[in-house]
Formats: C-alpha cells, sequence, structure tokens
C-alpha cells in the first residue's frame, strides 16, 4: 500500500510538473502548425510569470494574475509576430531577440517582486473525489488550470480537424495556395503566434502563482525550450503534446524521488535525463521522414510576403 | 576630484595592457601611459574616502544568500559613512566572468574587494597578483595569499539549531533536506541539522535530495515536494531560494528559513530562520584596511561571533525545544557547548569521534560522510 500511494503523489507531482510545458507547448502548436517557429517561449513565459505576480500581489486576485501573465505573453508575441511576419525578419533570429528581451524585462522589472510573497491560496478541492485512495492523490487533488490545460489539449486536437483548423494548417503547408484561395495569411498566422504567446505567458503565469509560488528573475530555468522541443517531439500534436508534457514532468520529479527512496543514481546523470530523451526524440525524427513528413508543417519558418 | 580621475586611471590600464601597439602605432599617446604612477599615487591619498567592492553570485534580490551578504554591505556602508565608498555587481557567474568583472572592479580604484562564493577562489587569487596594492576578502574559500584572506561562518550552527526545533515538531520521525551541491559545508550541514533533532527525538531519520545548484526555485520546490510525498513533515534547504518554505506552507508541511529571515514568506510553515550575519565581519575587514593592521589569514565565525543565529522562532515551537535553543546558543557563546563531540557514529555505524572528543576546524572543514539517521548515500565524491 505505502507502494502505491508514492507512486500516486509521484503521478500527480509529475502531472504538476508537466503542466507549465503543456501549457507552453501548447501555444507553440499553435504557431508552428500555422508556419511561424516562435524561439522567444521562454522570455514570453519568464514575462508572463512576473505580469501574473505582480498583478495578483497588487490585486490578490489569481484569476487577474492568469489574465495579466496571457495578455504579457501575447503582447512580447505580437511585437515578435509584427517583426516577423510583417516586415519579414529572420524567424529565429527575431525570436532568440525576443527570448532574451522578454527575460530582460522581466528581471529590470521584477526586482522589487523577489521579497514579496502571495497570501492564503485555496486550495482546490473536487469533492469526495480528492479522498478516493490512490487515485485521489493522483488525479484530483490539482489547481483548476491543470484540468483545463487537459481540455485546452483535447479541444485543439479537434479543432485541427475543423474548417478553421484545416486553413491554419494549410497556411503552415503552402502559404501561397491559402493566398490564392483569398486567406488573410499574415493576420491568420499573427493571431496564431498572440494566442500561442498568450499560452506561453499563462504557462509562465502558472509557474508563478500555482507551481513554486514566488517570482525571481529566471524562474522558467529553461522550460521554454524544453517546451520547443516537446512540441517537435510531439509531432505538432496536441495530445501527444500532453503526455510528452507529463512525460517529461515524469522524468524530473522520479529522479528526486528515488534519491528520497534512498536509491543511489548519480543525480547529475538523472538531471540530464529530460534532455537526452529531448535530442533522442529529435534524432528519431529526423531519421523518420514518413513520421515527419505526416505532421511537420512544410513552411515552417518561412516567411510569407504576398508582395514579392 | 576622484570622479575625474576615474577615466583617467581605468584609461592608463587600458593603454598600459596594449602599449607596445600604441608605441608602434602613435607616440602621441605615450605621455599618458607614463603618468600612470602619479595618477594611482594621488587616488591613495588618505583624504578619500576608501572604495570598497562586492561581487555576488545571484541577485540580491534572492531573499537568501546574496541578500544576507548584500544586507552586510549595506551595514558597513551605514556605520564607517563618508569614510568609504561601497558598490557590488550582482549575479557574476562561477566562470571566466568572475575574473572579468574582478579585474575591473580593481581597475576602478576600489582597495578592498569581496567575493562572496566558493567558485571564485581561483579567480581572485589570480587578480590579487596583478593588483599588490588591493585586499581581497574571499568568503567559504581555501587559499590565501598576501594580498588574499579568507572567511565563512559556521552555518553549521544555524542547522544543528534548526535541526533541534525540528526535532521537537516532527511527528513523521522523518526529516526532509533539500540540498544544493556535495561539498563538505553542504554535508556537514546536513548531519548538524540531524544531530540537532536526535537531541530532542534520538530516532529521527532525515532524507535528502541533491538538486546540484545552489540557486533553481523551481527545481528546489519539486526536490522539496518529492521529499513530503515520501513522509517528510519537516524540511530543511541549504539552497538560496524560499522555495522550499513556500512549498511546506503549500502542503502543509513545516519548514525553516536559510541565510536570511524568510518568516513572511510561509506564516504557517516557517518555524524559524538560520541566518548568517555578516555585518560583525565586514565592519572588521573594513576597519582592519582603515586602521592600516590588515593582513591575511582564515576566519571561521558563528554564534559566538554573532554571525549566525536562529531568529523568528514560530509560536508552534514548545517551550522545551526553546529551551534547548536558548541553551545551545548560550554554551556556544561562552565556548561551553559543542555541537560535534564524540561519540558520533556515521552512517555505517563506524565511530567517527570517540566519546568526549571534540571536533577540530580541520575535522570538521573535511566532513565528507553522512552521521547516523541520515539515509541514502553521497553522490559519488570525486
Amino acid at each position: 500500500m505505502a507502494g502505491l500511494d508514492s507512486i500516486a503523489s509521484l503521478c500527480g507531482a509529475s502531472i504538476d510538473a508537466g503542466t507549465a510545458l503543456a501549457l507552453a507547448s501548447l501555444g507553440l502548436t499553435c504557431n508552428e502548425r500555422a508556419g511561424v517557429i516562435n524561439l522567444g517561449a521562454e522570455g514570453m513565459m519568464l514575462l508572463g510569470a512576473l505580469a501574473g505576480f505582480a498583478t495578483t500581489v497588487h490585486t490578490g486576485a489569481s484569476l487577474l494574475g492568469f489574465a495579466a501573465g496571457a495578455l504579457a505573453g501575447a503582447t512580447l508575441a505580437a511585437v515578435f509576430g509584427a517583426l516577423a511576419i510583417w516586415l519579414d525578419t529572420n524567424q529565429y533570429a527575431t525570436g532568440l531577440a525576443a527570448s532574451l528581451l522578454g527575460a530582460g524585462v522581466a528581471a529590470f522589472a521584477g526586482v522589487p517582486y523577489t521579497r514579496e510573497a502571495l497570501g492564503e491560496r485555496a486550495t482546490p478541492a473536487l469533492g469526495g473525489l480528492a479522498d478516493v485512495p490512490v487515485l485521489g492523490p493522483a488525479l484530483f487533488r490539482h489547481h483548476p488550470l491543470v484540468y483545463g490545460v487537459v481540455l485546452l489539449a483535447v479541444a485543439l486536437h479537434y479543432l485541427l480537424e475543423t474548417r478553421p483548423g484545416l486553413i491554419v494548417r494549410g497556411i503552415g503547408e503552402s502559404p501561397e495556395t491559402a493566398h490564392a484561395l483569398g486567406y488573410p495569411v499574415r493576420r491568420i498566422r499573427f493571431a496564431c503566434v498572440a494566442a500561442g504567446g498568450a499560452l506561453c505567458g499563462l504557462a509562465g503565469a502558472y509557474l508563478s502563482l500555482v507551481y513554486t509560488p514566488l517570482w525571481v528573475e529566471g524562474m522558467t530555468a529553461g522550460k521554454g525550450w524544453i517546451a520547443l522541443a516537446l512540441t517537435t517531439f510531439a509531432t505538432w500534436r496536441p495530445l501527444l503534446v500532453l503526455l510528452g508534457a507529463y512525460s517529461f514532468g515524469a522524468v524530473t520529479m522520479l529522479q528526486l524521488h528515488l534519491q528520497g527512496e534512498g536509491v543511489s543514481v548519480p543525480s547529475q546523470l538523472l538531471s540530464m535525463l529530460p534532455y537526452l530523451a529531448t535530442i533522442l526524440v529529435l534524432v528519431l525524427i529526423s531519421r523518420g521522414p514518413a513520421l515527419r513528413r505526416a505532421t511537420l508543417p512544410a513552411s515552417l519558418g518561412k516567411p510569407f510576403n504576398p508582395g514579392a | 576630484m576622484m570622479t575625474a580621475l576615474h577615466p583617467i586611471l581605468r584609461l592608463t590600464r587600458r593603454l598600459a595592457g596594449c602599449l607596445p601597439w600604441l608605441l608602434l602605432a602613435s607616440c602621441s599617446k605615450e605621455p599618458a601611459a607614463g603618468s600612470a604612477p602619479q595618477a594611482s599615487a594621488e587616488a591613495l591619498a588618505p583624504s578619500t574616502p576608501l572604495k570598497v567592492a562586492f561581487s555576488y553570485v545571484g541577485p540580491v534580490g534572492d531573499a537568501g544568500w546574496t541578500f544576507a551578504h548584500d544586507a552586510g554591505r549595506k551595514a558597513v556602508a551605514a556605520k564607517f559613512g563618508s569614510k568609504i565608498s561601497t558598490s557590488f555587481v550582482e549575479n557574476v557567474p562561477e566562470s571566466a566572468d568572475a575574473e572579468r568583472v574582478i579585474t575591473d572592479l580593481a581597475s576602478q580604484g576600489n582597495r578592498l574587494i569581496f567575493g562572496t562564493t566558493f567558485g571564485y577562489m581561483e579567480p581572485i587569487l589570480k587578480v590579487a597578483r596583478e593588483f599588490p596594492e588591493v585586499r581581497f576578502e574571499h568568503a567559504t574559500g581555501y587559499k590565501t595569499s598576501a594580498n588574499v584572506r579568507t572567511y565563512d561562518s559556521r552555518t553549521y550552527e544555524g542547522a544543528y539549531l534548526a535541526g533541534v526545533v525540528a526535532g521537537a515538531m516532527t511527528t513523521s520521525k522523518v526529516l526532509g533536506v533539500v540540498a544544493s551541491i556535495p561539498i563538505p559545508e553542504v554535508i556537514r550541514n546536513i548531519d548538524s541539522f540531524t544531530l540537532g533533532a536526535q537531541t530532542q527525538k534520538p530516532d529521527v531519520t532525515t532524507k535528502v535530495v541533491w538538486i546540484n545548484r545552489w540557486f533553481d526555485p523551481p527545481k528546489e520546490g519539486e526536490a522539496a515536494q518529492a521529499l513530503i510525498n515520501q513522509g517528510a513533515d519537516v524540511l530543511m534547504q541549504n539552497t538560496d531560494s524560499s522555495a522550499v518554505l513556500q512549498t511546506a506552507e503549500k502542503a502543509g508541511k513545516l519548514s525553516f528559513g536559510w541565510d536570511s529571515d524568510m518568516s513572511h514568506f510561509g506564516p504557517n510553515a516557517h518555524l524559524a530562520s538560520a541566518v548568517v550575519n555578516w555585518a560583525p565581519y565586514y565592519e572588521k575587514a573594513v576597519g582592519d584596511v582603515l586602521a592600516g593592521t590588515w593582513s591575511t589569514g582564515q576566519t571561521w565565525w558563528g554564534v559566538k561571533e554573532r554571525a549566525i543565529d536562529l531568529v523568528s522562532l514560530s509560536d508552534k515551537v514548545p517551550p522545551a525545544a526553546r529551551a534547548k535553543v536558548e541553551e545551545v546558543k548560550a554554551g556556544l557563546r561562552a565556548g561551553t557547548y559543542s555541537i560535534w563531540k564524540g561519540p558520533i557514529v556515521d552512517q555505517s555505524g563506524k565511530t567517527v569521534l570517540e566519546p568526549g572528543t571534540v571536533a577540530t576546524d580541520a575535522f570538521l572543514l573535511a566532513i565528507n560522510f553522512y552521521v547516523k539517521g541520515v539515509e541514502g548515500s553521497l553522490p559519488a565524491s570525486k
């Protein structure tokens, strides 16, 4: 029974750990399905984390904090989008710049908030479900946003099959064709980038408001980059993104749990695992053209200029 | 006058470095380089304030290690007033950047420079050779030279005092420590925390999770969560942020502040904060330079010198544990209490300190074993 309980709490912790990755990665899936690669995820998460934290400190309302986090992420994404989509700047260089800009602005503006603490938070309760043995601690004791992410992934999965979803995918495959059919390619891409940025910002706010409830400079600790890798890892499929995020969360938590159990695995080796997994999957994808061709947006990273 | 001199000093340093090129390129720059000794002599005139600089490994807002050092800097600035001027550089990584930053600080006319992390040891020694007129103070290191001395605080005394409180408060008899990097200082803190707890409940055990970072709040929180999931009900950390305390707060468990007073981060979880007060040492170091009595050496201060304390004890802590904390503090101040006094047995049951033997500083500085009661094995130490 003790074994089951500890597996249950490990599952619960893995889901919590994977949620920020899932949010950011779902946002990036929106971007990349429309053909825009956004390397600014880390900066958008940091900006979202600070905006969410600061707003919650001042207003005491974490709902407003989440909204502010999403707005901050969307704002930085809009700057990125304006440059990369309308001015045809290199998407990779602009994304990197956005990442550094977001991290820098957040560090600078965040100085007064490093000593702040959030007040009392209501513990989410799902009635009697939370008290079910084993399943309760594993599945029913999470923040509402954790369940929101699951719904979002399912919704995106089906949305990609609807008419608007097909238009977005068409733009990611062949913007010229979509343009010829009369769709406003740049505006749709911009909307996808802004939505993706909002989800990255929300992921940041989840970190600073729920997961590690505090603000410090650089607190996302590379999660934005893992989310980028995860998007590719999941071959741009929302449900796989969710699964991948929870697996990464599980690897992170497993190494800490094993140590606590007294299992002597070199912790440095275990710290490498999420990154090793990412590289492994990237290799598998590039080795399997069939796998890649199935979902890789054909125009990913290529600017589209209808006038040119 | 000082401000007018700075650019000249800096310029002459730069020019001196590229003198051969300048001689080839343009003879007109030569007089500037030649005026360097004169400018230095004026900068050292006694009427100007002593320039004191600090190089920090983290942000001053980390609420832990660097925050505590910066509080020390503010204390000396307030104490010595116009006799000194202080400055700091934050977020200086333990890498080649450290050498560049410390060189810059020395070039800018600072005469006393504090480096506040272990990883600055080699950079400081290297820069110190180039600037023999500058005094360097290195925190937590062990190598000295004619113008480099080291200072440290006995953080394990704070860990032990926290351990006393933890031992009194735990009901699961399982404590958890989120540990940073497996060096003797951190291992000594884990051991001391456990020894402190065993004064209250001899059968307490401590679980340890290493994260291999000093400062990584999400990971500190995850490690804390892992320990809680495994039954730990009182947590301690040797990392630099308040994430462990806040994770305990969220989970309804108990925890401590480390390095600085963190009580406001977890009003329910916070039992006490083991704080480091660098001000007494910084005041001594600046005073030594001003008085011209600075000489190299090594300093290790603790509760006795008021460099270490356990503060902001929660109302939850029972009177007996409070009394024990006060007894230990008074004993340490008077020199009548020893934390590391035999019999002490390591994890494998081997006696490391015979009954009645008090550990020497050399013994304490080299600790690389867990005492009995700590679970798991140490990460491979090479």
